[in-house]
């Protein structure tokens, strides 16, 4: 991937989506190959630079934030570790950039609803001011007027500051709609590799990419 | 719709208050609807008090929540009045939910398998063994891959989309009259999800099941539920059939708030360069 590229990954639940983007965000040590971010082979524990530079995204928001802190607890932390002062500002900037009013400041994820716990996720990553944005299912818990706000935001701090996202989505219009190249797996593997103009075509070269294509149509009763 | 005249539950000006130190949060304002054998539909903007609904259902709502409603009958008895037990009887037996976060709803030092097993065990008379071949085959049934390897895992070793089909085999296993299943598909590939809902569709028509299905999707609802309810604000905004979601010929009868949902989605071979968002109107909570 080129700096400043979006790329998405789509394919198979539990076909080893999540499990690439967390290698790649130095959370996972059990792999062999090899990893470049940066110009640079990356060994598997990473230094302090590297996590700030390199912010995930997770699919399960609850599982990611802690059910004892409060948002502003949440938010406050990343930038306390990595040592980033005008906390005050970054965290009502965040909370805004994702469209939480700032009365939920106070609030502990129990009482948020599933997409509002997604945002705080978002939130999260994105006071650190990241270059590279690993996203995993970043809008499914969101309805689709506030996943539009926050692609509409992912694209705008793309163009800003020239940020290079990995997302993984299961939705097809998603993926085509924000990223330049795709990637399809299953077992583990890619099996196809296309561009966003080859999936707006519906024009996938193997059968498990066209299988895609034809269920993102909806559901269709037999008979 | 003709299966929808027996109303399997009536909810009747539905509210639920959270009383916390800053005030009170109306998260469900005056709710009505019924449910009969059909799928009917939930969207609606995040917070909007989906998931609080179906948990009111069930009594579930969390403390400092409180549940006021004008009616709530289930198959002509009412939840409201009647004793605590009975209704504790109810839930996972005739009613089930499918909560929206999979993983934080199961137990997690304890294996999905055995954690289904256990619920066949609470409602059925069976053995281990026929519990956990009953389980085995519930987990083929939602196309889990090796269900012999997953039995043995623990929620953090499955991935999203396995997590979320646990859950319905967990909630499905005990052969509810109602499913209220909360955002069941959004981990799911879309092909496992189609082979998901059509295990939905067949309880439906064949045992008569009523689900209640809370999406974000809206293709997905159009074309998978007979109904669709449209939330906003903890209020209905508007009760139509879910085919006319995209039938154009209707559009001049939906609410602003629907065409307005509409209007957000990307579209595969129409690039839009910034999505169009949501223009709300207080009017709407009026
Ligand atoms: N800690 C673990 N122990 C054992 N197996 C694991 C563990 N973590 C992941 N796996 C397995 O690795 C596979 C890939 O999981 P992963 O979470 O990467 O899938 P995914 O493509 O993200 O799926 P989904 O779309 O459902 O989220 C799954 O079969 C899962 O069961
Ligand atoms: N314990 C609580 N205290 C205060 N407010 C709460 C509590 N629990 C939930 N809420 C609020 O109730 C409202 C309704 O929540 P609910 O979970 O029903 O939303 P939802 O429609 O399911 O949204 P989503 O699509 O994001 O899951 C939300 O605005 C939420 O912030
Ligand atoms: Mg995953
Ligand atoms: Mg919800």
């Amino acid at each position: 991937m080129a700096e400043g590229e979006s790329y998405g990954i789509v394919g198979e639940s539990g076909s080893g989506k999540s499990t690439v983007l967390r290698v790649l965000a130095g959370l996972n040590q059990e792999w062999s190959g090899a990893v470049t971010i940066f110009r640079k082979a990356q060994p598997r524990v990473r230094d302090k630079a590297f996590h700030r530079a390199v912010q995930m995204v997770f699919q399960d928001p609850y599982g990611s934030l802690h059910p004892k802190k409060t948002l502003d607890d949440a938010l406050a932390e990343p930038l306390a570790i990595h040592g980033i002062g005008d906390a005050e500002r970054r965290i009502a900037r965040a909370l805004s950039d994702v469209g939480l009013p700032s009365a939920f400041r106070y609030r502990y994820p129990h009482q948020l609803s599933g997409g509002q716990r997604q945002r705080v996720a978002i939130a999260r990553a994105l006071v650190l001011e990241p270059t590279l944005f690993l996203l995993d299912e970043p809008t499914s818990a969101l309805d689709v007027s506030i996943q539009a706000e926050v692609l509409n935001l992912l694209q705008a701090l793309r163009q800003e500051r020239k940020l290079t996202y990995i997302l993984v989505s299961h939705d097809l219009a998603v993926v085509g709609h924000m990223c330049e190249r795709l990637m399809v797996m299953q077992h583990g593997q890619c099996v196809e590799e296309m561009s966003a103009a080859t999936l707006s075509a519906r024009k996938p070269e193997t059968a498990y990419a066209q299988a895609l294509l034809v269920a993102s149509e909806g559901f269709r009763r037999q008979g | 719709m003709s299966e929808a005249v027996v109303a399997l539950l009536e909810v009747d000006n539905l509210k639920v208050n959270f009383h916390t130190p800053t005030g009170i949060v109306r998260a469900v304002r005056g709710l009505s609807f019924s449910l009969g054998r059909e799928r009917l539909g939930i969207v609606g903007e995040s917070g909007s008090g989906k998931s609080m609904t179906g948990r009111a259902i069930l009594d579930l709502i969390p403390y400092p929540g409180e549940v006021l409603a004008d009616r709530m009958l289930f198959r002509g008895e009412d939840l409201l009045t009647m004793p605590k037990a009975t209704r504790r009887k109810l839930r996972g037996r005739r009613i089930s939910m499918v909560m929206q976060d999979p993983k934080f709803s199961l137990n997690p030092v304890m294996t999905v398998g055995d954690q289904i097993a256990e619920a066949y065990r609470v409602h059925h008379k069976a053995n281990a063994r026929e519990a956990r071949e009953r389980t085995l085959a519930m987990l083929d049934a939602v196309q889990i891959r090796e269900p012999e390897r997953v039995y043995a895992l623990y929620p953090h070793e499955v991935s999203g989309g396995m997590g979320q089909r646990v859950m319905i085999a967990m909630m499905l296993i005990a052969e509810p009259d109602i499913l209220i299943a909360d955002e069941p598909t959004s981990a799911l590939d879309v092909t496992v999800q189609l082979q998901v809902l059509k295990i939905l569709d067949d309880l439906v028509t064949s045992r008569g099941m009523g689900l209640i299905f809370i999406s974000h999707d809206l293709h997905l609802v159009q074309s998978f539920c007979d109904r669709v309810i449209v939330m906003y604000g903890g209020k209905a905004m508007e009760t139509m059939p879910a085919a006319e979601l995209a039938d154009p010929s209707a559009m001049s009868r939906r609410h602003p708030y629907t065409l307005g949902l509409l209007g957000c989605l990307p579209e595969l071979g129409n690039p839009k360069g910034r999505l169009s968002t949501l223009t709300r109107d207080p009017e709407w909570l009026a």
